[in-house]
């Protein structure tokens, strides 16, 4: 048992300022084993493998490599050890090739094409990677990337593996491709960590699993010996119900109709094609489907923000009168009383300052209301404190700059704020993007509370298993086109992932 | 025809400057950091090239003076006083990580200031005049090519009267087109200026990278400045003319799309426009309109390429912006 064992973390300590982001943090990592690194959002996942890695150094603690303690100061001196990590955000230059990336630093190597790319052929072949090395980056797909980013830590004879999160943006089937090349890593006698917050992943895929919370080591299982109510639990401290809740609104009605709304972007490319269906009041809408299929285009389109070639998007009162909303700004919508809120996928892009504060945001929405030449911050300032207590932000105070907090609190802002305005259609991109399971069924929970208040939510998702459990239906997204609704209450996860790369052609960069 | 020539001529001339200041700002941007600070290099490059050159003289008394020497000195004094500019820019932004804009306009201010300071300082004590002797001026401004070349007629003005820096610029366009494409450390330096963090995490020295880009970027744009004393002003110190030269080079980066060899063409036309109001004189359009006509230009440039949104013409990723490993 012993000989297996990789790296030896102990007591590692790491504080970034004020936070303690790791707190005596003892891990060991072992040859031949697939480890789960499970936590809540900032418990510390990132930061105690970034000190693996090399991009941070640990301020107390000590490292082993097979039992000699190392120092790990750049991510020169990780590769020597044999770590190679996958980080959330890929590191790789989006104007080179896939070959150039890969040897990108390599001293000894040439910059000969034929050397590199035998070399890149023989760990495509063992694990059934399927990359053109002379493609450009930006030209790829996110997996695409992703293998692009795990053929370049192998090329350099890592044979420790850690990767952050690589889930958060595949689908199910490249997700199950993930897992296989894995496993035959597994079989290689490699070790590898994985950071995931799907707990489904987590058990069918893993050997162990670590559990963080708020910076501390918590505690190892066997997979085999758990379950995950039980790492949900040590995950948060407290035992959390699983479930979500889906209860029925007594009668949905029409809230909003689309037909044939059909959008093309400045270069010609058709992003909606024809997509009709109906959102109801009373219920979720679930959008699905692979990414850039046209759920950003389909939601900007409905807010106004994206021009549209041609389509209708009515809006229903509840005495019947209709609004057509194709033509209107975001302005004139808002003016005509619709009540619609937009959390749209780019939270700190497009949804808040991420300079400003909670009161600042809060003010975003509510500004043009103040009266005479001053701000009216005592209404927004209220608002702000309400959503800190109902929401639980972790947060200094409401004037610290939302950037600085972590993601599920930037979420959670966006949301009380979108929820405050008390909209009668609120439209959600990826809400739980990057969340814990904890604040993710928090944000679940205030999805259904909206939704039995009669409102019209459009949730659109990427994680079916949740979509399942949480909407009414579900429109499948396939290149802009709409492959079918179904219901979600009797449809199945292979019925949708299929739907969602059906229709029309398959995109070319699938086919490589 | 002869004017059209005439015309060309001048605007190698002046686009042999403007190619200096441009091809050292592509080198400083690829490591992605913006130098604004070009004015105030160029300006020091003027002076101190001068300094350099005229001290010579002094030193060495007119007659033994020797045209090459001098020529050697000027580049290597204006090298080294837009290098040492950059050093300070490159510890203040890469070092110390301050903002990128303010350190470089701050270096303007400075650079324009040093260059006045010692160019009046010397003209003062030299009694109200610098200027070297008519041997070396000749000297800087010695066409290379043979006169039979030169004597074809039209191709021979247009390809072989210049002066050596025209020819020593093209070749450096070439040299450094063939550096980023081609070999290893310029496509770690182009990585540097796209995604540093990636490069950090690929083991490369994103430090040394970034300091050795902007220092000899800053050496490379203050030769211009002393290339324009030396031939355009007639080795006389002469503020006027190189004011907003620096500005125009920071342009004319963004004209090329980061690309040395489009400096070689770019540089010339910028030069024609530049001078165009002294030799295509339409009587009722003022001279403000030739010279803001430059800028004009890398707008128009700048408005289409965006548009076409092609990924390859883009600005370094990472341009403007200070690295630090641990930030996030
Ligand atoms: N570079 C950094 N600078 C300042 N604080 C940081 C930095 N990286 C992480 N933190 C803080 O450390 C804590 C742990 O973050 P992280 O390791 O990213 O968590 P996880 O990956 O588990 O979500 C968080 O509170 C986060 O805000
Ligand atoms: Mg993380």
């Amino acid at each position: 048992m012993q000989n297996n064992c990789a790296i030896q973390m102990c007591s590692i300590t790491k504080r970034f300022g004020q936070v303690v982001a790791n707190d005596g943090i003892n891990l060991e990592i072992r040859r031949g084993e697939i480890l789960s690194l499970l936590g809540e959002n900032g418990s510390g996942k990132t930061t105690l493998m970034n000190m693996l890695a090399g991009i941070y150094q640990p301020d107390e603690g000590e490292i082993l490599a097979d039992g000699k303690p190392i120092a790990i100061r750049s991510p020169k001196d990780a590769y020597s050890y044999g770590i190679g990590m996958i980080h959330q955000h890929y590191k790789l230059v989006d104007v080179f090739t896939a070959a150039q990336n890969i040897v990108l630093g390599l001293n000894d190597e040439k910059l000969d094409l034929k050397t590199i790319n035998s070399k890149v052929k023989r760990i495509c072949d063992r694990y059934s990677f399927a990359i053109a090395p002379e493609r450009k980056i930006y030209d790829m797909s996110v997996s695409q990337k992703q293998t692009v980013e795990i053929v370049k830590v192998l090329y350099r004879g890592a044979d420790i593996l850690i990767l952050d999160e690589p889930t958060a943006v595949l689908t199910p089937q490249e997700t199950e491709k993930l897992f296989v090349v894995l496993r035959a890593m597994k079989e290689d006698g490699k070790a590898v960590v994985i950071i995931t917050h799907k707990l489904n992943e987590v058990m069918e895929l893993s050997d162990e699993v670590a559990v963080l919370r708020k910076g501390k080591y918590i505690g190892r299982v066997r997979t085999s010996e758990t379950n995950p109510q039980q790492l949900t639990d040590m995950m948060v401290g407290h035992s959390v119900v699983l479930n979500i809740d889906r209860p029925e609104y007594s009668d949905p009605f029409p809230r909003l109709t689309v037909e044939d709304l059909t959008c093309v972007d400045h270069e010609g490319v058709t992003k909606l094609d024809h997509v009709s269906f109906t959102a109801m009041g009373g219920e979720i809408l679930g959008v699905a489907g692979i990414a850039g299929s046209g759920q950003k285009e389909l939601l900007e389109s409905i807010t106004g923000l994206y021009p549209v070639k041609e389509g209708s998007v009515r809006f229903f009162e509840e005495n019947g009168c209709e609004t057509e909303l194709i033509g209107k700004t975001p302005m004139q919508i808002r003016r005509t009383g619709v009540g619609m809120a937009f959390v749209p996928e780019d939270r700190l892009g497009m949804g808040l300052v991420g300079s400003m504060g909670m009161t600042g945001n809060m003010m975003l929405r509510s500004w043009r209301s103040g009266k005479g030449l001053f701000l009216n911050k005592k209404s927004p300032e209220h608002l702000a404190k309400k959503v800190w207590n109902d929401l639980e932000v972790v947060t200094p105070s409401t004037s610290f700059p939302v950037r600085r907090m972590s993601g599920g609190n930037v979420q959670k802002v966006l949301v009380g704020r979108e929820i405050a305005s008390r909209p009668r259609i609120l439209m959600t991109a990826y809400p739980v993007r990057g969340l814990d399971i904890n604040t993710s069924y928090t944000i679940y929970n205030l999805l259904t509370e909206q939704k039995m208040g009669g409102v019209a939510v459009v949730f659109v998702g990427e994680d079916l298993d949740v979509m399942l459990e949480l909407c009414d239906r579900i429109l499948v997204l396939c290149g802009g086109k709409v492959s079918g609704i179904v219901d979600a209450r009797n449809a199945t996860k292979e019925q949708i992932g299929l739907m969602m790369t059906s229709v029309g052609q398959r995109r070319a960069s699938d086919d490589e | 025809m002869s004017s059209l020539i005439a015309l060309l001529v001048a605007s190698v001339t002046f686009g042999t400057v403007l190619m200096y200041g441009t091809l050292g700002e592509i080198l400083t941007e690829k490591s992605g950091n913006l130098n604004l600070g070009v004015e105030g290099i160029m300006y020091m490059g003027g002076a101190f090239g001068l300094a350099g050159a005229f001290t010579y003289e002094k030193a060495v008394g007119v007659a033994a003076s020797n045209g090459f020497v001098a020529i050697v000195i000027a580049v290597v004094t204006a090298f080294a006083a837009g290098a040492i500019a950059s050093l300070i820019y490159g510890f203040i932004t890469i070092t110390l990580r301050a903002n990128q804009n303010v350190t470089g306009l701050a270096l303007t201010i400075f650079g324009t200031g040093v260059g006045q300071f010692t160019g009046e300082f010397m003209r003062v004590r030299e009694g109200g005049y610098v200027a070297l002797s008519n041997h070396l001026k000749g000297a800087f401004t010695f066409q290379i090519f043979p006169s039979f070349l030169r004597d074809i007629p039209v191709i021979g003005r247009i390809l072989f009267s210049h002066n050596a820096f025209f020819y020593i610029a093209i070749a450096l366009a070439v040299a450094m087109h063939f550096f980023f494409q081609k070999t290893k450390t310029g496509m770690y330096l182009r990585s540097v200026g796209e995604s540093p963090s990636t490069a950090d995490a690929a083991g490369i020295n994103i430090t040394k990278y970034k300091y050795l880009a902007t220092i000899i970027g800053g050496g490379i744009s203050a030769i211009g400045g002393m290339v324009y004393i030396t031939t355009t002003a007639g080795c006389v110190w002469n503020h006027e003319g190189l004011s907003g030269v620096g500005w125009l080079a920071v342009a004319l980066v963004i004209f090329c799309m980061w690309r040395p060899l489009n400096a070689i063409w770019g540089s010339i036309l910028f030069g024609a426009l530049m001078i165009m109001y002294l030799r295509v004189r339409v009587a009722f359009i003022p001279t403000e309109i030739y010279k803001i006509l430059p800028y004009i230009v890398t707008v128009v440039v700048l408005v289409f390429s965006s548009m076409r949104n092609n990924k390859e013409k883009q600005p370094p990723a990472s341009l403007g912006v200070n690295y630090f490993r641990e930030e996030r």
